[in-house]
């Protein structure tokens, strides 16, 4: 199952945000999108979810395996929610509901999505929690969101999005709140999962390092628009477009040991 | 970091979206209709408010529309010469509550420890009796009269504004940029003028604008209750207690009643108003609505 | 002698109804005039308390803090006279008060140096703004902009030492390099020192002449720049400097360590490191290592020269 973006714009209050991206994820591939902050790289991601802020104008195709999700009626768009495209956002101190214990808020998404029964829900819940790698799952099950640091919680989002076995990802800045050992350990856990899965997942980034460790294929965008792609190791090393290449050269270890006092 | 441009845009710019809100023209139109009775009334007033030379307990008629008392005072050159007592007093008093309040609260939270300790003691002693209660008590030993009414509602006023600008302060107080100031050498109170008060001054004055209409209502309370103004003086709540006493001529106390009830209002609305301006979020939720 | 010495420093943090902090623990640091120290650290590690302690903004419990010889005061209610040290801070949209013009700030640090001669929009220049920018408030500007103009106004005061907080951590990717570059310029061009307190290592290794790691507290190494970065010594500097992915497209993922931050309130016994460290000894489970440059017992400094 693939997700193809094509020619996706988008409007809002009379001002052009997105202005024609192109963009497809494969089953089983990471692909990254890069861009400074106003690029349009996290609207690109919440367009796909239908998660544009109220007002905006979208036209352009996002089709899931043939379904085109952008004219969906709202029913069928809360099921492919969660269901079949999830998403991971940026802040671990915001992305989890504060006041549910974090079993619940996973089996909370299994009911509703899979229809599941209590136990079975449970049983997948502490599964999931192992398999994120948080130690402990059993009483972790049943802890607050507040009780985990921030890495932990990161890893507990990534659960809650897998929770209803989506088959695409969308991951906005996922360890840019995080200490670098820590997003260490996330990084690993995307792609892991990524491999164990198949799952097509966007990674949207403005660190290069973090595209450079995780991503398959990337895309660069600037002011709305997508201006190169390629497979990972092309773009980073012999980027084709001026704009790539001056993202490349403001980076402080541009220049391997030039700049090292 | 995202920017929001409307928590960027100062108050000023932000009202106009803000104002075009129904209820902000109507507190407005009510505001403004009462500023020029009050600023007129010499000259709009059909009668001279203390003349009692009218009929007695007339009905609402030609000649005297808002009907007469029972001493044959037209009620309606007396309510619009109320506006002249009621509202001034009523906008003084509220400023002077700011003032005094705000100030103790900007010391209780900027220098805390014992400062801190003493204002709010006091503050809490007030606050632990019955506003209407604790007004009455202050108006009937000073005397009755207005200025004494007015003196009452100050004494229960202030501390809510202390309390407010107190834990406003505190905020204030961490942020980096007055951190910077102490740096370069501000002293207390150059920090406190120049970087915290500034700062503090939107919220209090929301708190105070929806306050107008609470201090009317209390001033006009005392009033009728005969601690506050005194006859033959043309002060709406006493208009109000005089004309309860003769029911069935229900327009003597009906007016003056609509009258305090429409400047509260519009206060309510015009605070509300600017509470939603001030506020960056509602104040997004208009525009966007506006899109 | 330097300019700022830092022996042992303790700071506690104590909130009612639970066990006291020490956010630092012992750490000791030197900045010496016209030098660049970079502090390192991730979360929790201490060094946002370590920066405000030396400017006197947090109290200290134990050891001392010098600032050319004097010890720093905290800050009371008093006027500070130690002007001499300012410090820039992480956001840029707490760190200008919103209600004053551009210029009247940084006139404010022009005042404290006694500079009757430079104008406000001489350092806006500086800064690479526009002059006309003095007469604008904040909110007109981008974060990054923001953290020039109070770069200008810190500088404005003549600082001897200034001291950085995390000052790019808020700001746009292309904006980071930059900043950073020009504290560094205009600190040691005046020959001030600079304490630039950053999690990002990369930008640190840009701009620092010395670099001091820490975590959970301690400072566990300390060395010049170039030789941290390509000879780490402590195993927590290796493990930082190993998680740090490089954008070189090779799509090879970054090493994790293991286990969590432990909590500073509940610090592990010995080396405060030991659980998670890949070379633990017994010796590191008992005994704390409590000397530099590295704070590790597999480098304990030899004692070859004992009279």
């Amino acid at each position: 199952m693939t997700l193809t973006i094509t020619d996706l714009k988008v409007s809002i209050g009379g001002k052009d945000i997105l202005r024609g991206v192109d963009l497809s994820l494969q089953e089983g591939r990471v692909h990254g999108l890069a861009g400074e902050s106003g690029s349009g790289k996290t609207m690109t991601g919440l367009a796909v979810l239908g998660l544009l802020p109220h007002g905006a104008r979208v036209t352009g195709s996002v089709a899931l395996g043939g379904r085109e999700l952008l004219t969906l009626p709202h029913k069928e768009l809360n099921r492919v929610r969660g269901g079949e495209v999830a998403m991971v956002f940026q802040d671990p101190a915001t992305s989890l509901h504060p006041m549910l214990t974090i079993g619940r808020q996973l089996t909370e998404h299994m009911r509703h999505h899979l229809g599941v029964g209590k136990g079975e829900a449970r049983a997948r819940a502490v599964e999931l929690l192992g398999k994120v790698r948080i130690p402990g799952a059993q009483e972790a099950y049943g802890r607050y969101p507040h009780q985990f640091s921030g890495g932990m919680r990161q890893r507990i989002a990534i659960a809650i999005a897998l929770a209803c076995s989506p088959k695409v990802l969308i991951a906005d800045e996922p360890t840019t709140a995080l200490d670098v050992t820590v997003q260490a350990g996330v990084l690993r856990l995307l792609r892991g999962l990524c491999d164990e899965l198949g799952l097509a997942v966007l990674l949207v980034t403005h660190d290069l390092g973090v595209m450079s460790a995780v991503a398959d294929e990337v895309s660069v965008m600037k002011d709305g628009l997508v201006v190169e792609t390629g497979p990972r190791g092309r773009v980073l090393r012999e980027p084709a477009h001026a704009y790539t290449r001056s993202l490349l050269d403001s980076l402080p270890d541009s220049s391997t040991d030039e700049g090292v006092r | 970091m995202k920017r929001d441009p409307l928590a960027r845009k100062g108050l000023l710019r932000r009202l106009p979206e803000a104002w075009r809100q129904p209820l902000a023209v109507v507190g407005v139109v009510i505001a403004i209709v009462w500023l020029v009775v009050a600023v007129a009334a010499p000259v709009l007033a059909p009668h001279d408010p203390l003349a009692q030379d009218l009929p007695r307990l007339a009905a609402p008629g030609p000649g005297h529309w808002f009907g007469t008392d029972q001493l044959g005072r037209d009620i309606l050159s007396r309510v619009m010469y109320g506006a002249r007592v009621s509202i001034p007093l009523t906008v003084m008093l509220v400023a002077l509550s700011v003032l005094i309040g705000g100030l103790l609260g900007a010391c209780a939270g900027y220098f805390g420890k014992w400062v801190d300790e003493t204002i709010m003691r006091v503050a809490d002693l007030v606050f632990a009796f019955p506003t209407v209660i604790l007004a009455m008590v202050v108006a009937a030993a000073l005397g009755a009269s207005l200025t004494n009414a007015v003196l009452a509602v100050l004494v229960v006023a202030w501390p809510a504004y202390a309390r407010v600008t107190r834990g406003l302060v505190l905020g204030v107080r961490e942020r980096e940029f007055v951190l910077s100031g102490r740096l370069l050498g501000f002293s207390a109170w150059r920090s406190l003028r120049v970087d915290v008060l500034p700062n503090v001054t939107g919220p209090i004055l929301v708190l105070a604008t929806l306050d107008i209409g609470t201090a009317l209502l209390l001033l006009s309370g005392l009033s009728f209750l005969g601690l506050g103004a005194k006859p033959p003086s043309p002060e709406w709540g006493a208009m109000v207690s005089s004309g309860v006493e003769v029911f069935d001529s229900w327009w003597v106390a009906t007016f003056p009643g609509l009258a305090i009830l429409t400047v509260v209002l519009a206060f309510n609305f015009l605070g509300d108003t600017l509470r939603d301006a001030l506020d960056p979020r509602t104040a997004r939720a208009i525009k966007e609505r506006a899109l | 002698m330097s300019l700022l010495t830092v022996d042992d420093l303790v700071v506690e943090h104590r909130s009612p109804g639970r066990p006291v902090v020490r956010a630092v623990a012992g750490a000791s640091l030197e900045v010496n005039a016209g030098e660049v120290v970079g502090l390192v650290g991730e979360s929790g590690c201490g060094k946002s308390t370590l920066a405000r302690a030396v400017c006197g903004l947090n109290s200290v419990t134990e050891g001392r803090i010098a600032f050319d010889g004097e010890p720093v005061t905290p800050l009371g209610l008093r006027r500070r006279k130690l002007t001499g040290i300012q410090m820039v801070f992480q956001d840029p949209y707490a760190s200008l008060n919103p209600r004053r013009r551009v210029g009247d700030q940084i006139a404010d640090g022009l005042r404290t140096s006694g500079d009757t001669v430079t104008k406000p929009a001489d350092l806006l220049e500086r800064v690479g703004l526009p002059r006309d920018f003095a007469g604008r408030h904040p909110h007109e500007f981008s974060g990054g902009q923001r953290q020039r103009i109070a770069i200008a106004r810190a500088l404005a005061a003549r600082p001897r030492l200034l001291i950085g907080d995390e000052p790019i951590s808020a700001l746009d990717a292309s904006a980071q390099s930059q900043v950073a570059t020009l504290m560094r310029d205009l600190a040691v061009d005046s020959g001030a020192g600079l304490l630039f307190i950053s999690h990002d290592l990369s930008i640190v290794r840009l701009i620092a002449d010395r670099i001091a790691v820490m975590y959970l507290g301690r400072i566990v190494e300390t060395g010049a720049t170039a030789e941290v970065w390509a000879n780490p010594r402590h195993p927590y500097t290796q493990a930082l400097l190993g998680a740090i992915p490089k954008p070189d497209g090779l799509g090879v993922l970054p090493a994790e360590l293991p286990g969590d931050v432990p909590d500073p309130a509940d610090p592990p016994q010995g080396c405060r490191f030991n659980p998670r460290c890949p070379h633990v000894m017994d010796v590191c489970r008992v005994k704390d290592p409590d000397f530099g440059p590295v704070a590790c017992w597999l480098h304990e400094p030899s004692r070859a020269h004992t009279p």
